[in-house]
């Protein structure tokens, strides 16, 4: 009966957390990491950007995202859309060819794989036959030409992938009519470029390596027009008006060919070199837009002199007079002109660009071309991430505050509206305002508004102007001086170079009520930032920090602390540094909290911590945890670097050793050479033997290193010394396992300017199993835990329940112990190492509602183990509700910048550029949502194309017509299959039979997308 | 109880229940005899000797030379019991002050080498082996033991290994490797966990219950197939101050043979490391108590300190008076000095019995 009983709660509360829990991955944040090809669709307005992971992303309007993945690892080198199509084709590195739709499904779109291919050539052909190198999506939608290295081109019917034998371009039957004097009549090379005529789309001009442009016809299968290029062919350009033909070249040169005039073609009609006279590097690719009124626009990559700048990635927009080389910090994957209606006849409105590192779109509308604003994909490491906090639920007004100082920085980019806005983006907005604030390398920190499935960039904050530095900010390599060519512009804003690694943010801390915001640094340096929206010159007051408290026999083996500026500095509107913080020794910050109350900021590093009152601007405390035997905490991070290389550099002498041993025993001899070489080998393996990976078991001790560092900080008001009276407190966890409180006085609000704050230690706490603390939380009598500073006075939380007792939850990697207060004395504990093996490395606390009912919602803790396991665990009786295994445990750095949010969401970093979010609660995922709708046919007024569509092969264009009835009838029939007619089942049979389509149903693998479609709780 | 203290030497011959004996106590000897039979009580027995010798009120050692010649001690009846029915022809009792008794000497066969020592002089090898240190019974405490062999298979050992009290290191490294696993598909290769290395004066390698090699199966009920090495490793950090691994052990000839059943069962199943949590008390089932495992590691300590004391600097000072902790009298007053000994290691904690000591504000629970 009892038995039963229990049964049946488990039963509940198994339906409850379903109600409350759920993992999702939902999106990416981020620029995708190693990008390698990118593909364009006018009519859809989508950009496709393919990665060497084998990872296809497509984004249109804001919003609009979709993201799919080849199940082969391979590199993806080139994206096309199906014109007018809701397709595209990837090519990849293993040559395999794969076809993706954006299906609807449930009123959302989804980018589904729908067919691969691999071309197969005729029996005993050497592989570079079948090598695919150039890809042309012809514009009927329904041919895809396939250049080869060998040299041919390859003519496949899609959506099913049929080889179209008599249709492909031989080598041979373009050989046979060039003439006998040509170069390089012999060895054509491989198909770099394949165009189709703009204006006759049964004619495709192919370009070879080795120069040679051939005028193809597809119909009359012979060659039209041949012109005989001597350099090597990088990339060609058919002029939109279709009256001659662009080719570039390895040289730097290109040249312009016109169209129907002789037959053959010996030397262009023009050539140039635009960086001209000495030897310049190829320009990979070449694009020329005529405006309606005005010169047209030539943009190309590359060409630049290669002895002074054959290492920048450039793309140089020449339009009229105006010329400018566009310069990049990172590579150069590839570019596209967005045009302003029409694909034939508009003007070119924004030039984007897909570098290694970052998207840059350039509005060619605009006076001086400035660059636009990215609405996603945005650069998160520019400078490398080097800590991330997140913010939920930001009040109104400081988010327009924040938003509007964010603008104010905004001047140089272009206020066009963003030029791509395919789909629809059906999400609902999101729930709140969330920030995400990350800490870089460079000094600065970054703010970007997080609530909804764009990552966006809302404001930029940088340190660095407080410290004297190396580099004077002044000096920007921006200011190409004044008739400089090239004539460079510096684009893009990916900057790996860190002037002085000592500025790298560590800890970052906002009071979304008060506006301020601590930021810690690596060099010990705590800067206390108050929003503002004026811009203001003034000295920061400066506090210096000896955390060893003059203790003697420890010195400081790592870098120097940061030189501040004594003079005031001039600080533009946004948050402004007051108060300055500099620990000694300066070792890393690794701990920050801050209490915008009591206006008190608690920072620690692997020496002790401190409290610093910045309404007084005054030192509170500072306390010591150095442990006597502790001597690597004095090494500081430098000279770890030098041992490394110390051994490094042994391990090379080493092997140089051996080596001439070896070499003085030469001799002829082989047998005695081969005797050496065994010897070698034996010795090789036994020092593989003797040293194993292998584990030291031990038990901690306190003379372990880096007990003294402090791991977290903690503020509470709560019961510390008695039960009656609650005390404003500090708490401070280390790596050794040892919790130490401090009772905090506080003067009356009147007195806050005059009398001292003081703090006395009530209690030391050392944990017997000395993991690091990683955590620590005061639950209230109700078990929930304590509210943020200032979250009850702005009516944001109740205020806590001060009647009950009072708890206190210590998180190490290895236990979580729930001590009774203010008496400490063990209550609960969950032991999570001793049994799983698995290590606390990230904690937050979140409040999960219920999908169900509105009012129903429990707060738990979010757990990421060291293995990438996520766990939930309840309060205050800590058991564990569920567990997904979420980032690979090999995934270190993925791991460790894991951030979680207020509401059971999380980040973190996949790549040094993408964010990946996640969702454990039930009630609230962010996610995009789309559609993306099969565009309208090319208009009849504009299509010229067309015309030439019905002229020569009324036959494609008609069978096209009734795949595209057969398969939409398909789909209608598929829609009514949901009612569960009877009668349905025949329909589809029918649909079916007699159908292109079933190919491609055969083919079909059904590629979800990350996530299941779920209805947001609201 | 029948005590001769007759001198004679006749006594020998007339009675073979008497059992002589020479008791020398520095240079003194003195000669007595015991009843075979009846040796009586220890207690009886050492204030003879006090009294034989004159030497009242000295806390004396008593040894006795057992027929190989080595020196044992005789303190508890048992011990008097079997150096008198073992003693032939007599029986040789050795006196040492207590303060001055050497423990190095006991058991070691030194009152035979002593002998040969004078005959054969060139006796390099016994000379030069170590000697062992034995301590006194009191002075013994758990370091290791072999546990639930009732439930399981031969084949493998669960050992557990007491650290408290002792600043000894654990002492051993773990690898991964590949074990041999009889299946329903025959013979598998699966990854395992082994020991790699003991670290020399180590507590695994003093155990002798643990070798290089060893397959680790399970810690603390636990079974490790599926972990990797790190998270062995963790687990075995986590649980090190009482350790407990199931081996199976690579030299397979030092097994404990039971009689009773063979069960050729793999160790089973009770303590799988399930999800959320494994069931409390799973090593209880293997006849463990729970309670008993979870004893001496819960003990962290907590110092809390008035917060009228304005002591910015650790440690708070306490007072002496310990009248109201009965737990605290035998420490004779210096608490502070265990305390700040308990600071630089607080597993010297243990050593203190359980309770608390409370003074007006300062209070120290253990």
């Amino acid at each position: 009966m009892r038995r039963f009983r229990r049964h049946g709660q488990e039963s509940h509360r198994d339906k409850l957390k379903q109600e409350l829990y759920q993992f999702n991955k939902t999106v990416e944040h981020g620029f995708p990491h190693q990008p390698s090809a990118l593909g364009y669709s006018p009519s859809l307005q989508l950009l496709a950007i393919g990665t060497r992971s084998g990872a296809i992303k497509l984004y249109g309007a804001p919003g609009v995202e979709f993201m799919g993945l080849h199940d082969e690892t391979a590199a993806v080198t080139q994206v096309h859309f199906l014109p007018n199509l809701v397709e595209l084709v990837t090519l990849l590195d293993d040559n395999s060819l794969h076809m993706w739709t954006l299906r609807a499904h449930h009123g959302v779109s989804e980018l589904l794989e729908i067919g691969r291919f691999v071309l197969t050539g005729p029996p005993g052909a050497p592989p570079s036959v079948t090598r695919v190198t150039a890809v042309l999506a012809h514009s009927s939608g329904e041919l895809l030409l396939l250049g080869t290295e060998g040299g041919h081109v390859f003519v496949v019917e899609v959506p099913g992938f049929r080889e179209m034998e008599d249709k492909s371009i031989s080598l041979e039957s373009v050989q046979s009519r060039i003439p006998d004097d040509y170069v390089g009549r012999r060895n054509l090379q491989c198909v770099e470029a394949l165009q189709e005529n703009p204006l006759n789309s049964r004619q495709v001009l192919v370009g070879y390596g080795r120069g040679l442009i051939v005028l193809w016809d597809l119909d009359a299968r012979r060659a039209v027009q041949q012109f005989l290029g001597t350099q090597q062919l990088e990339s060609m350009w058919w002029v939109p008006d279709g009256g001659c033909v662009l080719s570039c070249h390895s040289d730097g040169s290109y040249c312009q060919w016109k169209l129907g005039e002789e037959k053959i073609q010996y030397a262009p009609h023009r050539t140039e070199t635009p960086y001209g006279s000495f030897p310049c590097k190829a320009i990979s690719k070449i694009v020329q837009i005529p405006t309606a009124k005005g010169p047209p626009f030539l943009i190309f990559s590359g060409g630049m002199p290669r002895a002074s700048y054959g290492d920048r990635h450039c793309i140089s927009v020449i339009s009229g007079k105006t010329h400018v080389a566009l310069d990049f910090t990172s590579r150069i994957i590839d570019f596209f002109v967005i045009q302003d209606w029409d694909r034939h006849k508009g003007d070119p409105s924004a030039l984007v660009v897909l570098a290694e590192e970052e998207l840059v779109v350039v509005d060619l509308l605009s006076a001086g071309w400035p660059v636009m604003q990215a609405p996603y994909l945005a650069p998160l490491h520019c400078s490398a991430i080097t800590c991330s906090h997140h913010v939920s639920s930001i009040p109104l007004k400081l988010w327009e505050r924040v938003r509007a100082v964010g603008q104010l920085q905004n001047t140089q980019y272009s206020n066009q509206p963003w030029p791509l806005n395919g789909g629809q983006n059906l999400a609902p907005d999101p729930p709140q305002r969330d920030l995400l604030l990350t800490g870089h390398e460079d000094g600065t920190v970054r703010f970007w508004d997080a609530s909804g499935v764009c990552l966006y960039p809302m404001y930029k904050l940088s340190t660095s102007s407080v410290f004297h530095t190396d580099t004077d900010p002044n000096d920007n390599m921006n200011q190409g001086s004044e008739g400089e060519w090239p004539p460079f512009r510096k684009v893009g804003c990916f900057d790996p170079y860190s002037d002085d690694p000592r500025l790298g943010i560590q800890k970052i801390h906002l009071c979304k009520y008060s506006g301020h915001l601590a930021v810690a640094g690596t060099a010990g340096q705590i800067l206390v930032l108050e929003l503002n929206d004026e811009a203001l010159e003034q000295a920061v007051e400066v506090s210096l920090v000896d955390l060893l408290l003059g203790q003697e026999g420890f010195r400081w083996k790592g870098h120097t602390r940061l030189e501040e500026r004594e003079e005031p500095v001039n600080f533009s509107p946004g948050f402004q540094p007051f108060a300055l913080v500099q620990c000694q020794p300066p070792a890393v910050v690794t701990a920050l909290n801050l209490h915008s109350e009591w206006k008190l900021v608690a920072f620690g590093t692997s020496h002790g911590f401190g409290l610093y009152d910045y309404q007084q601007r005054n030192v509170v405390l500072i306390r010591c945890t150095l442990s006597p035997s502790d001597q690597l905490a004095m090494e500081g991070p430098l000279s770890r670097v030098k041992s490394i290389k110390k051994s490094l550099r042994q391990s090379f002498r080493r092997i140089r050793r051996s080596r001439v041993s070896v070499r003085k025993q030469h001799t002829n001899n082989p047998a005695k050479l081969q005797e050496i070489n065994a010897r070698m080998e034996a010795e090789a393996l036994q020092e593989m033997e003797l040293a194993p990976v292998q584990r030291k078991i031990e038990a901690r001790s306190s003379d372990d290193s880096f007990t003294g560092l402090v791991r977290t900080l903690y503020f509470a008001d709560t019961f510390l010394s008695d039960s009656t009276h609650r005390t404003a407190s500090l708490w401070a966890g280390t790596n050794g396992g040892s919790v130490f409180a401090y009772a905090l006085r506080l003067p009356s609000i009147e007195r806050r300017n005059e009398d001292v704050v003081t703090a006395h230690p009530v209690k030391e706490i050392q944990l017997m199993h000395r993991a690091p603390v990683v955590g620590l939380v005061v639950l209230d009598g109700r078990g929930a835990p304590l509210p943020e500073p200032l979250e009850v006075a702005h009516d944001l939380a109740r205020s806590p329940d001060m009647q009950g007792s009072h708890h206190l939850l210590v998180i190490s990697e290895e236990q979580f112990k729930v001590f009774t207060l203010p008496k400490v004395s063990s209550k609960t504990k969950l032991k999570l190492t001793a049994v799983e093996g698995s290590r606390v490395r990230r904690v937050g606390l979140a409040w999960f509602g219920s999908s169900q009912t509105e009012e129903y919602g429990e707060s738990g803790l979010v757990v990421l183990t060291n293995l990438g396991e996520l766990h939930v665990l309840s309060l205050p009786h800590i058991k564990m509700q569920v567990h997904y295994s979420c980032i690979r445990r090999e995934d270190i750095s993925g791991i460790a910048s894991c951030v979680f949010t207020k509401h059971g969401q999380g980040f973190y970093l996949i790549s040094p550029s993408e964010f990946e979010r996640f969702s454990l609660s039930a009630r609230w995922i962010v996610e995009p949502k789309c559609l993306v709708e099969v565009p309208l046919p090319p208009s009849t007024s504009s299509a010229s194309p067309t015309a030439y569509r019905t002229q020569p092969d009324g036959m494609a264009v008609k069978h096209r017509k009734d795949n595209e009835e057969s398969e939409s009838s398909a789909k209608r029939v598929m829609e009514h299959a949901l009612l569960n007619d009877e009668t349905v089942l025949q329909q589809i049979q029918k649909a079916l039979e007699g159908d292109q389509t079933t190919h491609v149903e055969n083919n079909m693998k059904i590629k979800p997308r990350r996530g299941n479609v779920m209805s947001n709780g609201d | 109880m029948n005590r001769s203290f007759n001198k004679s030497q006749s006594l020998r011959y007339l009675d073979c229940n008497a059992v002589e004996v020479k008791s020398k106590y520095g240079a003194e000897f003195r000669r007595f005899s015991v009843d075979r039979q009846k040796p009586g009580k220890f207690d009886e027995f050492y204030k003879l000797i006090l009294h034989i010798h004159r030497i009242a009120s000295m806390e004396v050692m008593i040894g006795y030379a057992d027929v190989h010649g080595d020196l044992l001690p005789i303190n508890n009846d048992d011990n008097f019991c079997k150096a008198v029915t073992s003693a032939h022809p007599l029986l040789r009792i050795f006196i040492q002050r207590q303060e001055e008794v050497d423990y190095s000497n006991f058991g070691t066969n030194t009152m035979t080498r002593r002998k040969k020592a004078v005959v054969t002089l060139r006796n390099d090898v016994n000379r030069k082996r170590p000697q062992i240190r034995i301590g006194m019974p009191q002075d013994f405490r758990p370091v290791s033991s072999i546990i639930d062999v009732d439930i399981l298979p031969e084949s493998h050992r669960r050992v557990r290994l007491y650290r408290h009290g002792s600043d000894r290191p654990l002492g051993f490294y773990i690898r991964d490797g590949t074990s041999v696993r009889v299946t329903p598909h025959g013979l598998e290769k699966v990854p395992g966990i082994f020991i790699s290395r003991m670290v020399p004066g180590g507590l695994a390698e003093s155990t002798g219950l643990l070798a290089v090699n060893d397959e680790v199966l399970e810690v603390n009920g636990i079974e490790v197939t599926g972990k990797t090495l790190d998270q062995v490793t963790d687990m075995m950090i986590a649980n090190s101050h009482n350790l407990i691994v199931t081996v199976k052990p690579v030299n397979q000839r030092n097994n404990v043979v039971r009689s009773s059943r063979s069960s050729g069962q793999s160790t089973d199943s009770s303590g799988s490391a399930g999800y959320p949590a494994p069931p409390p008390g799973s090593l209880g089932a293997h006849g463990l108590a729970g309670d008993e495992l979870e004893s001496d590691e819960e003990s962290d300590i907590v110092i809390e300190s008035s917060i009228k004391r304005p002591t910015p600097k650790r440690p708070p000072s306490l007072q002496r008076d310990h009248g109201s902790s009965p737990a605290f009298r035998e420490s004779n007053g210096s608490l502070h000095k265990i305390l700040s000994a308990m600071r630089i290691d607080p597993r010297h904690s243990l050593a203190l019995p359980p309770g608390g000591v409370e003074e007006d504000g300062t209070v120290i629970t253990l």
